[in-house]
């Protein structure tokens, strides 16, 4: 089981490379759903063969699903891929990298030590130390932050909805209404 | 002999009646499109294909012949790594499902515990198939299909999934063997008859059988998402379909129709009578219904199918919580 949890480590790793670096849009969600089930198979090989089916079902199965739709609908043609091409030169990627790789070295540097209580101030923040705070003393912002959401929600149904079809004015009603006026 | 130990011999029982049970499910699909044709003639009063071999037997032959010699061509404004891969995703999807399927107590590839979100996930990337196989056939048309395959499969995945939480509420699992097995006394079919009904329209929209083949309906998209394809790779997603239509029967056999179970006769013979009825009862809809409305469709299956395996889960969720 250990080489499965390798092997599909490593196939991850390399299919979201592709994902990245790959210029066809189409080309990369596939790479993306090569990594989405290597994940899944992750998942497996670590004993939660639930959590690896609900990855692909959910993850490969419906959400990528939808990308790929949306991707195939718009019809990317050569400027899309000479853009792609564009962003993947050495100069646009260098900087990011660099920084992310400080940020990597410290990542691993931090593992390696083990030492995960080393923190400046105080003591570590778990998960459900911020679940009891968010829905103990600031329950009334959470609230604040879903009614913000529900009137986007609102706002996105009202703009989308359907209007019924608005009929020209025929002369005689604007001739009706410049009379009135 | 000392190298043929227990567990390996073990391991080539258990490897062999795998390739037996493949190697049916590839034949099945096969010949159903033979038997398809000839029942079709029957129902709509013409003769079908009566005239390779005794009563057409052998025009399954004639088909494979014809089918592995045609030229197998790949347009030339074809996306090429895509087009190969879509109609291996059709074929081999469906084929990995019906590994998790027991046919009898002792045939079956595997007993895994999630042996229905196993199909489930198999079901979703079948989608890719036709995804993929419209997008880079380069086609206009090809493009449509795949568009109304992919939101028609999309919607009735959702509730397709949901159609069969009641069993496992029922059975108390997700293994199709352990479904069977809490089938002995009452067949599922009884106390979850919405969820059969809608399983059997979710299935038929998902293997896109008449009357949901919208994605390749001929008078409207001249075939739809395979128009480009040629020789064994048209093949593949025609016997793709079939296969498909052996396994959803073969489903809802085990699912609500007690599996092998039956009286006096043996566990294969029963499964296999079971799964015949259905196939018949697929070919009979197509022969039987016109094909409706794409925006019809869809508003079935959202406001029609959704709601009902919606209040059908919520009822089973009740009872088996009065009940127990």
């Amino acid at each position: 089981m250990e080489i499965a949890f390798y092997l599909s480590g490593l196939v991850a790793v390399l299919a979201t490379l592709g994902v990245i670096s790959n210029t066809n849009p189409v080309h990369a969600l596939l790479y993306l759903i090569v990594s989405l089930i290597a994940v899944a198979l992750v998942f497996f090989s670590l004993g939660a063969p639930f959590a690896g089916a609900l990855e692909i079902i959910v993850y490969a199965g419906a959400i990528m699903v939808l990308f790929v739709f949306v991707v195939m609908m718009l019809n990317l043609g050569e400027a899309v891929v000479a853009q792609e091409r564009a962003w993947l030169r050495p100069r646009t990627w260098l900087g990011p990298a660099l920084l992310a790789g400080v940020l990597l070295v410290t990542l691993v540097g931090t593992l390696w030590r083990g030492d995960i209580g080393l923190v400046i101030e105080g003591e570590t923040l778990t998960a459900k130390a911020v679940g009891t705070l968010l829905f103990g003393p600031w329950l009334l912002i959470v609230e604040l932050a879903a009614i913000l959401l529900l009137a986007a929600l609102v706002t996105a149904s009202h703009v989308g909805r359907l209007r019924p079809p608005e009929k020209p004015p025929t002369d005689r009603e604007s001739g009706a209404r410049k009379e009135a006026s | 002999m000392n190298w043929l130990s227990p567990t390996l011999v073990e391991a080539l029982i258990a490897m062999s009646k795998a390739l037996v049970i493949l190697l049916a499910a590839v034949l099945l699909g096969a010949v159903m499109t033979v038997v398809e044709r000839r029942l079709l003639g029957l129902w709509q009063d013409r003769h079908g294909p009566n005239r390779v071999g005794p009563f057409g037997s052998l025009q399954l032959v004639a088909d494979m012949i014809k089918i592995f010699f045609k030229e197998d061509w790949i347009p030339p404004f074809a996306d090429r790594p895509l087009f190969v891969l879509a109609p291996a995703i059709a074929m081999a999807s469906l084929l990995l499902s019906f590994m998790v399927i027991p046919i009898t107590p002792g045939w079956g590839v595997a007993d895994l515990h999630i042996g229905l979100l196993f199909f489930l996930a198999m079901a979703g990337i079948n989608v890719y198939a036709v995804l993929f196989g419209g997008w880079s056939s380069g086609n206009k048309y090809a493009l449509i299909g795949a568009m109304r395959a992919s939101a028609q499969t999309l919607s009735y995945e959702v509730f397709m999934g949901l159609s069969l939480m009641g069993v496992v509420a029922m059975a108390d699992s997700f293994n199709l063997r352990e479904i069977v097995n809490a089938q002995t006394t009452v067949w599922f079919v009884i106390p979850q008859f919405f969820g059969f009904c809608t399983f059997l329209i979710a299935g038929i929209a998902v293997t896109h059988r008449h009357p949901f083949d919208q994605p390749e309906a001929e008078q409207e998209l001249a075939d739809g998402y395979h128009i480009e394809y040629s020789s064994m790779k048209f093949g593949m997603f025609f016997i793709g379909e079939y296969v498909g239509m052996v396994l959803i029967s073969a489903l809802i056999v085990t699912l609500f129709f007690g599996g092998w179970h039956g009286p006096l006769l043996p566990p294969i013979v029963w499964f296999m009578l079971k799964t015949a009825v259905f196939l018949v009862l697929f070919v009979l809809l197509r022969a039987a219904l016109p094909r409706p409305r794409y925006d019809r469709v869809m508003s079935f299956g959202w406001k029609i199918c959704l709601p009902l395996t919606l209040i059908n889960l919520l009822v089973t969720g009740a009872v088996i919580l009065i009940v127990g």
